[in-house]
């Protein structure tokens, strides 16, 4: 059985898309050949800069023939029929055979489908993936319609066995498939010819190409460890980094350099950022100090020199490179150190963060505010968040995360502790934006929790005031990821939040900002639901309250003084609608800001639901719990889904929810038949079975021991009780006739389910549980 | 260094091999652009001329302004005004990573000693309307050159394709010649009776233009010229193909590119003073490239662009 060897060698292909084009062609070809009826006994896939390569062992030589027959139709069938099935089957009619079957004699082909040699089909299989390759991105180059990650320079395909090889005769765009390959570009660039894979790879190693990316990979992290041991250092590890380096060189040669004394002070981190990001070096540590002292660089070649060369140029490009970083690094501390993080914060008043919702200077002010309100709750000093919140996002105006976005957050703690300030001030102005990912770990700090909480509180109402949501995939906002910070951060502190007065003043704040963008007024309702507008589109502040009279709006306060004005929380409520400034039109109608705030918190309660099914909660039980009081509380609500969930899990909590349902149906249509509501009334002295005294008697204990619970928050407790009512639930609709012929004890039998179902009820909505 | 080879001298020495080097290579060498640009791709040797089906070989220098990267002459690696190398071939000839290798041997770069080596780098161009796939060159981990295969300019798909190669002179030249601040580099032949190094050439003019650049230009001074050179761009665009003086068929590209060219220095010059906010930022990049794009569009409608007379509607 010949073996197949496929080489795609082309000019110098992304690291980051190598690995996966390997496994595209295995995959591709292998199921090509497999639908054609090449089956293989194995196949193994490499990648270089310069070559995908294919190896496919135990190839069947041709396809296998088949044959196939084909019931037609019957022989005196009119003769448009018959000819139809003729060229169906590529036949002519002396081919057919007559059978004789229950419904008369029918016409039969058999089509012979003749088995096709390997390299037809090779050939055809490979012509297809080459031009249907799913490339990341492609291109074409000179004249060619061809596209290709890079210009395809020549093409190995070649069938192989005991009697010898073969070339697959395959042509594309001109070129045409042979069977030579070069070695390292420059280190071995003629072209030489192979006889199969074993072949193929020995001959490379030769020819200075390591064909094996995860070979490269050990080659550089074994010499780069070995290296940096010898001095005593150790490399900082980078999965990422490693395999993007094994992907950039054919014949992997590590080099060990030095860093300039001028820059060994700068933080690690910018070191290492600049290292990697410019120079895709690895960062050498001294395990003592934590300092960064060296670096790794890895080269394509062996010199005469011994990479002397190579090593200066390196050292040289990285002395340029740092020599920036520390420019930017003495400016933004001597900036810091005239005008203070306050001041290299001013410039964000010129710095857009969206067209609606202000500048980043406003929204400062907005998560300032908001911070504040939190600390306490957080049990953080409210001067101290209010602090941070201020110089938190000062950084992003610094020279040093101009230049590396990457950092922002981390220079905002270096600045910040440069410009001393203290008490976990610094570390909230790094950790504000965390989380990031979901693995991600969230900050504890209170100071850190009160504006991270704030910045993201701030994002999400302030796009939700202007409706631009996350929809199915899109999420240009990373709206979801701020929830999910929200939610992690509160179950990760012992604080509690109720997000619905949490989120109302921010989303008025939002609605401010959004109206000053489109110059309109707000409108705004004092106590006595009188309609009052503030137009915020210019901050003169000597207006006077003005009824609306439908002219143009008149009163124009800034935001600050109008939350003064309209005590908040007791009655000003913005929104309702935005008017336009020259004639009073109405020009869009928003929802008002309490409609604003109950579709946000559903938006938590589906991040929530997500996150608490990865922890084994039901969503059905989420929702009953959800449709409780105090749904905006997270903690509770999460408490109480846990205890819920708990309790459904044992036998009792599942029958009972048989028994509430069965309970709630009889209740429902006897109401819904005598248009009464039986909610009051039920009395033991009308109970006829033992059976229903027992259940009085244990709806008693059962009340007694939930109320105090639940007012305790103690779910649990609240949740055993009510399983205890399973047993006598049982008993009583075992043991009695609801619909009973006596009108009084019939009405009396309901009044008791419906203190069943009350009970049940009080402790979390159990209709929304699927039994 | 390979033997037939002479390490070079000056800074001039290596713009002069390059020259040689193309020339020899079957490139038309051609002079800079005479307008103010901010990269060799926006002569219209490159921009317009990668487009339509026309065969194209050209070399040239081209003198860049960046004025946001002024730095007094004191960093020794930004000048606001510096000097591309720029090479067009259209359609790519298939050699063309073997000839860029050889234009760097003929500047004194040993490939025995070096380590050459291709990063992707995806090229773009918003203000163009442009974008291409390639790498950029590293020798030694500095980045040399810019290598693209132009896909679209303007809008339109390349058809041919064009291979650009653009190579950051001082850069390049000071890594060959040893130098580490580009002002100490010699400009001539240091060994003449006037030897001249660039900064006895540039270190004046860099600060005279750095202070003009970030502090004096007058903004309101730009953003009118701005508007006049985006309207004019469109008028001369917008005049009738058929000229009522000579009766004959003139499109007037050339003339409607330089205005486009002008606004996108102005939107540059505006960008230094530091009066374009993020988001007006990306509204006059849009117009820039929209006038790129119109450019583009009435180039195809001429004879150098493809355009064939009984083509023509």
């Amino acid at each position: 059985m010949p073996d197949l060897l496929i080489e795609l060698f082309s000019e110098e292909i992304p690291a980051r898309m190598q690995t996966r084009a390997a496994e595209d062609l295995r995959k591709l070809v292998t199921e090509g050949l497999v639908e054609a009826g090449l089956t293989y006994a194995s196949a193994a896939a490499f990648s270089t800069p310069r070559r995908l390569t294919l190896t496919v062992e135990g190839l069947l030589a041709q396809s296998p023939t088949t044959v196939e027959e084909r019931k037609g139709p019957r022989a005196d069938a009119p003769e448009k029929a018959i000819e139809g099935f003729l060229r169906g089957a590529g036949l002519t009619r002396a081919e057919l055979e007559e059978r004789d079957t229950p419904k008369g004699r029918v016409l039969f082909a058999r089509i012979t489908k003749t088995g096709r040699p390997a390299s037809q089909i090779v050939a055809e299989v490979l012509e297809r993936v080459i031009r249907n390759f799913p490339w990341p991105k492609s291109m074409r180059w000179g004249e060619g319609a061809l596209r290709w990650v890079r210009p395809l320079q020549s093409i190995l395909c070649l069938l192989s066995d005991e009697a010898g090889a073969e070339v697959v005769p395959l042509t594309m765009e001109g070129i045409s498939a042979g069977d030579t390959t070069a070695g390292h570009r420059f280190m071995a660039p003629d072209r030489f010819t192979v006889t199969g894979f074993d072949d193929y790879a020995a001959k490379l190693k030769r020819a200075f190409v390591v064909l094996e990316a995860a070979e490269r990979a050990d080659m550089i992290w074994h010499d780069a460890t070995n290296q940096a041991f010898a001095t005593g250092l150790e490399v900082v590890e980078d999965k990422g980094l490693l395999a993007e380096v094994a992907g950039l060189v054919e014949w992997p040669v590590v080099l060990m350099g030095r860093i300039g004394d001028d820059f060994l002070d700068l933080p690690p981190e910018v070191l290492q950022t600049s290292m990697k990001e410019h120079q895709k070096f690895f960062s050498v540590r001294n395990p003592k100090t934590g300092r960064i002292e060296r670096f790794i660089t890895v080269a394509n070649r062996e010199t005469a020199d011994n990479g002397a060369t190579i090593l200066a140029g390196n050292e040289k490009v990285l002395a340029a490179r740092l020599a920036d970083a520390k420019f930017f690094w003495d400016n933004d501390l001597r900036m810091i150190s005239a005008v203070g993080l306050e001041g290299m914060a001013k410039s964000l008043t010129q710095v857009t963060f969206h067209n609606k919702l202000g500048t980043q200077a406003e929204r400062i002010a907005r998560i300032e505010a908001l911070a504040r309100e939190i600390a306490p709750i957080v049990g953080a000093k409210p001067d101290l968040a209010a602090e941070a919140a201020r110089i938190a996002k000062a950084d992003l105006t610094s020279e040093m995360v101009y230049e590396f976005p990457e950092l922002q957050g981390l220079m905002g703690r270096y600045y910040a502790e440069a410009a001393g300030h203290d008490d976990g001030v610094p570390q909230a102005c790094e950790e504000h934006y965390a989380p990031l990912g979901p693995s991600d770990d969230v900050p504890t700090a209170p100071v850190s929790v009160a504006v991270a909480l704030a910045d993201k509180i701030d994002t999400l109402t302030g796009f939700w005031a202007i409706d631009e949501k996350p929809t199915g995939s899109k999420d240009p906002f990373a709206l979801r990821r701020a929830a999910l910070g929200v939610i992690r951060i509160v179950f990760n502190s012992s604080a509690r939040l109720t997000l619905f007065s949490l989120f109302l003043e921010p989303v008025r704040r939002n609605l401010y900002e959004q109206a000053k963008h489109y110059k309109f007024a707000v409108l705004i309702k004092d106590e006595n639901n009188k309609a009052i507008w503030v137009s915020p589109w210019t901050e003169q502040s000597d207006g006077k309250r003005d009824e609306i009279t439908g002219e143009a709006p008149r009163v124009i306060w800034p935001y600050t003084e109008l939350s003064t004005k309209f005590d908040r929380g007791e009655y000003a409520y913005a929104a309702g609608a935005f008017f336009n400034q020259k004639d009073g039109k109405e020009v869009e109608t928003l929802p008002p800001s309490s409609k604003i705030v109950s579709d946000l918190l559903a938006f938590f309660h589906d991040r929530l639901k997500t996150y608490l099914r990865d922890q084994g909660i039901r969503h059905e039980v989420i929702d009953a719990c959800i449709a409780m009081p105090g749904n905006d509380d997270l903690t509770l609500l999460v408490k109480r889904a846990r205890a819920l969930s708990d309790v459904l899990a044992t036998e009792d909590g599942e029958n009972l929810i048989q028994g509430f349902k069965r309970a709630n149906n009889i209740l429902r249509q006897a109401q819904e038949a005598d248009g009464v509501e039986y909610s009051y009334g039920a009395d033991v002295k009308f109970a006829e079975t033992d059976a229903e005294r027992a259940l009085f008697a244990a709806l008693d204990a059962a009340e007694a021991e939930i109320q105090p619970a639940m007012k305790a928050e103690d779910f649990t407790t609240a949740m055993a009780a009510m399983a205890t009512l399973r047993a006598p639930i049982d008993a009583f609709f075992e043991a009695v006739q609801v619909n009973a012929d006596n009108p009084t004890i019939r009405r009396n039998r309901l009044n008791l389910l419906s203190r069943i179902t009350q009970i049940c009820l009080s402790v979390a909505d159990l209709t929304k549980i699927d039994g | 260094m390979p033997d037939d080879v002479q390490a070079p001298k000056s800074f001039q020495e290596i713009i002069l091999r390059l020259q040689t080097y193309w020339a020899g290579k079957g490139c038309a060498v051609l002079q800079p652009y005479d307008m103010e640009v901010g990269a060799g791709t926006f002569h219209p040797a490159t921009t317009l001329r990668s487009l339509g089906t026309q065969p194209w070989a050209a070399a040239y220098v081209q003198p860049s302004r960046r004025p946001t990267d002024g730095r007094y002459g004191e960093n020794p690696n930004r000048l606001q005004h510096y000097y591309q190398y720029q090479v067009l071939i259209k359609p790519s000839p298939p050699d063309l990573q073997e000839l860029y290798l050889g234009s760097l041997e003929a500047i004194g770069v040993d490939m025995a000693l070096h380590d050459i080596r291709f990063v992707e780098d995806d090229w773009e161009s918003p203000t163009l309307g442009a974008w291409g796939l390639g790498w950029e060159v590293w020798c030694d981990g500095m980045e040399v050159s810019q290598f693209t295969y132009f896909q679209q300019v303007g809008g339109h798909d390349c058809h041919p394709v064009s291979g650009e190669l653009t190579y950051g002179l001082e850069r390049l030249a000071m890594y060959i010649l040893g130098v580490d601040h580009v002002m100490d580099m010699p400009f001539n032949d240091p060994q003449t009776p006037i030897a001249l190094s660039y900064g006895d050439i540039f270190k004046q003019t860099e600060e005279e233009y750095a202070r003009w650049n970030f502090d004096t230009a007058d903004t309101s001074v730009l953003l009118r010229h701005f508007d006049e050179a985006e309207a004019h761009c469109r008028e001369i665009l917008d005049a009738p193909h058929r000229d009522p003086k000579t009766g004959k068929r003139i499109v007037m590209v050339h003339p409607a590119y330089d205005q486009c060219i002008k606004a996108s220095h102005l939107f540059n010059l505006l960008d230094a003073r530091g009066v374009i906010s993020v988001t007006e930022r990306q509204a006059y990049i849009g117009r820039v490239r929209t006038l790129a794009k119109h450019c583009a569009d009435a180039f195809v409608q001429t004879r150098a662009g493809g355009w064939q007379p009984e083509s023509a509607a």
